[in-house]
């Protein structure tokens, strides 16, 4: 038995060795290559990767769909932000600021934790209600609670500056800091879908009155994997926008949320391996169109921008890989190293 | 009497809101009630109907005939996007089906970004779209008028061809349990189509006023008008077309409402209002107004 369960064990390991140490790599030579245009686009990469594996957190253990969670990303980012700037560069950013908002300042770390707590204190309050639905109800009212957070951050001037930019914002964000995060993120999803929140929550969405059957309180057990996921996207949020520094609300609406949402589906999401792969796959086709839409813009073989080449494209790209594979490119499984031995062992694993 | 005006003004606006919207959500209902399908790509084909508006607008042809054109477009567009992009996620799960739709949103929207412009685009539209009549002391324009008997028609029309002819029979039934619709020798493939083609036909209705409200159109002229769908019918209780129609009205009154009770500097808020006072109407009826036959799982 305890051979079997260390067995058991590195199998499971083998999955998180598989997804970090490429993902290390990848940063070491982001590194080491010293191309600012390379790092920015690895830094971009491992933020998004967290948010992916956030809305994973949720989403992809639960069965319910959230398109609000880039909501989160938005009020952890203006969160963080407010929390490390100094008050002189608030008073320059803000015209009308509060005096508590103003005067606060923290460092790095607690801005990014205090920016996730904020977003988790709204995923609290809104989660609620918002976890007795499931299916189409939840796509639309998480939609509509993207809605409001984009309304209230573009017409709350006090604190966001309005539609307009905030500025002055340091950048604390390195390479490394958004690698270190991004793998945290990935064994910690990884972690939870094992924990017991975790697969009361897979249990549920198998089987929503089986799981209630056995004593699961599914409205419970969503709302605190919402809240927690929500935590991890505000301090993504707050990563980006000490990475970005100068930010409007346009910036965390609708096309970040397709490009996130998208990146979950195409990878698989009922696997944090699939939050990675997906990631990771958009992300090399969104910089490859990227640099082929510049250089056809730059060569002046056609008038006038191509505005839209790469949404365009990367649509395309979305609808071919969801017909050929509709569970995503992992199928929902999590990677692991190739061995038979196991297969019967880990019969309870496959989702 | 100026009581009785405001009321009177008041009624006239949300009903012709409320119509328009009852036709956006029935548009996607009718698709949903039956695939299970929320399809984002819906407000692309307002967006069609309206670049048709500006293309077949351009030459010398009549308005009422552009609008024809501009509304076959639409159907055009959907049935099309029905076979090309759904039919093959069909069998997946709901959030397959889901992504794909917001895929097909985001291709027709950068599409019409890359080919046509990024910017507002002038549309001509008929003068009665801008007039106003004044009857008994009410300043009413008629593009609302318009609007309001236009739904009223055209939701009596859709209810005698849902209840009175076998295709009308077979998409409500299809609605109701499309397995078992389907057991009983009704193609699949049939109904759908003609679930795409009417919700393509209300689209490109939709698209005549919405377009005519601004007499413009931008590549981004379908979010509203598909945010406005899909609360509508989530409120209405997804799935049930009666729900739907109902829920649009009640959208319509809504927004109407806020309009006129919050204060001016609340405005700006008003859409957050209205989304927060959908949220909490889905806390007390999670299920809509209408609960539709699948709305609760049977164990």
């Amino acid at each position: 038995m305890k051979v079997g369960q260390f067995r058991m064990w590195a199998h499971r390991y083998s999955t998180l060795i598989i997804l970090l140490v490429p993902l290390a790599l990848i940063a070491l030579i982001a590194d080491l290559s010293g191309q600012v245009v390379l790092q920015r686009i690895v830094i971009v990469l491992f933020i998004n990767l967290i948010l992916v594996a956030a809305l994973q957190i949720f989403m992809g253990n639960s069965g319910v769909v959230s398109f609000g969670h880039i909501g989160f990303m938005g009020i952890g980012a203006y969160a963080s932000a407010l929390l490390s700037m100094t008050p002189e560069a608030k008073a320059a950013a803000l015209r009308s600021g509060y005096q508590v908002v103003e005067q606060v300042q923290a460092p790095f770390i607690l801005a990014l934790l205090g920016g996730g707590a904020v977003a988790a204190l709204v995923a609290a309050v809104v989660g609620f209600p918002l976890m007795r639905l499931s299916g189409a109800g939840a796509v639309i009212a998480t939609f509509a609670l993207l809605v409001i957070v984009h309304v209230v951050l573009i017409h709350w001037s006090e604190v966001t500056n309005g539609p307009r930019v905030i500025f002055g914002i340091k950048q604390f964000t390195t390479l490394w800091i958004a690698a270190v995060c991004g793998l945290l993120t990935i064994v910690g999803a990884y972690w939870f879908k094992e924990t017991s929140l975790g697969l009361k929550l897979r249990a549920s969405r198998e089987d929503e009155h089986a799981a209630a059957s056995i004593g699961i309180n599914i409205i419970i057990v969503r709302w605190v994997a919402f809240i927690l996921s929500a935590f991890v996207t505000g301090v993504a949020g707050g990563l980006w926008s000490h990475f970005i520094t100068i930010f409007s609300p346009v910036a965390f609406y609708l096309s970040q949320t397709f490009l996130i949402v998208s990146m979950l589906i195409i990878g698989g999401l009922g696997s944090v391996s699939g939050a990675v792969v997906g990631t990771v796959v958009v992300t090399a086709i969104f910089e490859i169109l990227r640099s082929v839409e510049n250089a056809i813009s730059m060569s002046g073989l056609l008038s006038g921008t191509l505005a839209g080449l790469t949404e365009l494209v990367l649509a395309t790209a979305m609808i071919v890989i969801l017909i050929l594979r509709p569970a995503g490119i992992t199928g929902g499984q999590e990677l692991r190293w190739p061995g038979k031995r196991f297969n019967s062992e880990m019969q309870g694993e496959h989702d | 009497m100026n009581m009785v005006n405001d009321i009177l003004q008041f009624l006239i606006n949300a009903l012709s809101l409320g119509g328009l919207y009852a036709l956006m959500a029935l548009g996607l209902a009718l698709v949903y009630s039956i695939l299970r399908l929320i399809n984002f790509a819906y407000g692309e084909l307002v967006m069609v109907g309206g670049y048709s508006l500006l293309v077949f607008g351009a030459g010398p042809l009549p308005w009422i005939i552009v609008a024809l054109l501009s509304v076959l477009m639409a159907i055009v567009a959907s049935l099309l996007l029905e076979r090309v992009a759904f039919r093959p996620v069909r069998d997946a799960s709901a959030n397959t089906m889901l992504i794909t739709s917001f895929a097909v949103s985001t291709l027709l929207q950068n599409g019409a970004l890359l080919l046509v412009s990024p910017r507002t685009r002038a549309v001509r539209v008929p003068s009665f779209f801008i007039e106003n009549v004044t009857v008994g002391g009410l300043l009413i324009s008629k593009s609302n008028v318009l609007s309001l008997v236009v739904s009223l028609v055209t939701l009596a029309i859709l209810t005698l061809f849902l209840r009175r002819t076998v295709l009308g029979s077979a998409l409500r039934a299809a609605a109701d349990d499309f397995v078992m619709t389907r057991l009983l020798g009704v193609r699949a493939n049939q109904v759908i189509a003609a679930a795409f083609a009417i919700s393509g036909f209300l689209a490109g209705l939709v698209a005549l006023f919405w377009v005519g409200r601004t007499a413009s159109v931008v590549p981004q002229i379908g979010l509203n008008p598909v945010l406005i769908a899909f609360v509508a019918s989530v409120i209405g209780g997804m799935g049930s077309l009666a729900g739907a129609v109902a829920g649009g009205y009640l959208l319509g009154f809504l927004t109407v409402g806020l309009n006129t009770v919050l204060p001016q500097g609340l405005l700006d808020f008003r859409q957050a209002f209205l989304f927060g006072i959908v949220i909490l109407l889905l806390l007390f009826r999670p299920q809509g107004l209408v609960s539709g036959m699948q709305s609760t799982e049977r164990i």
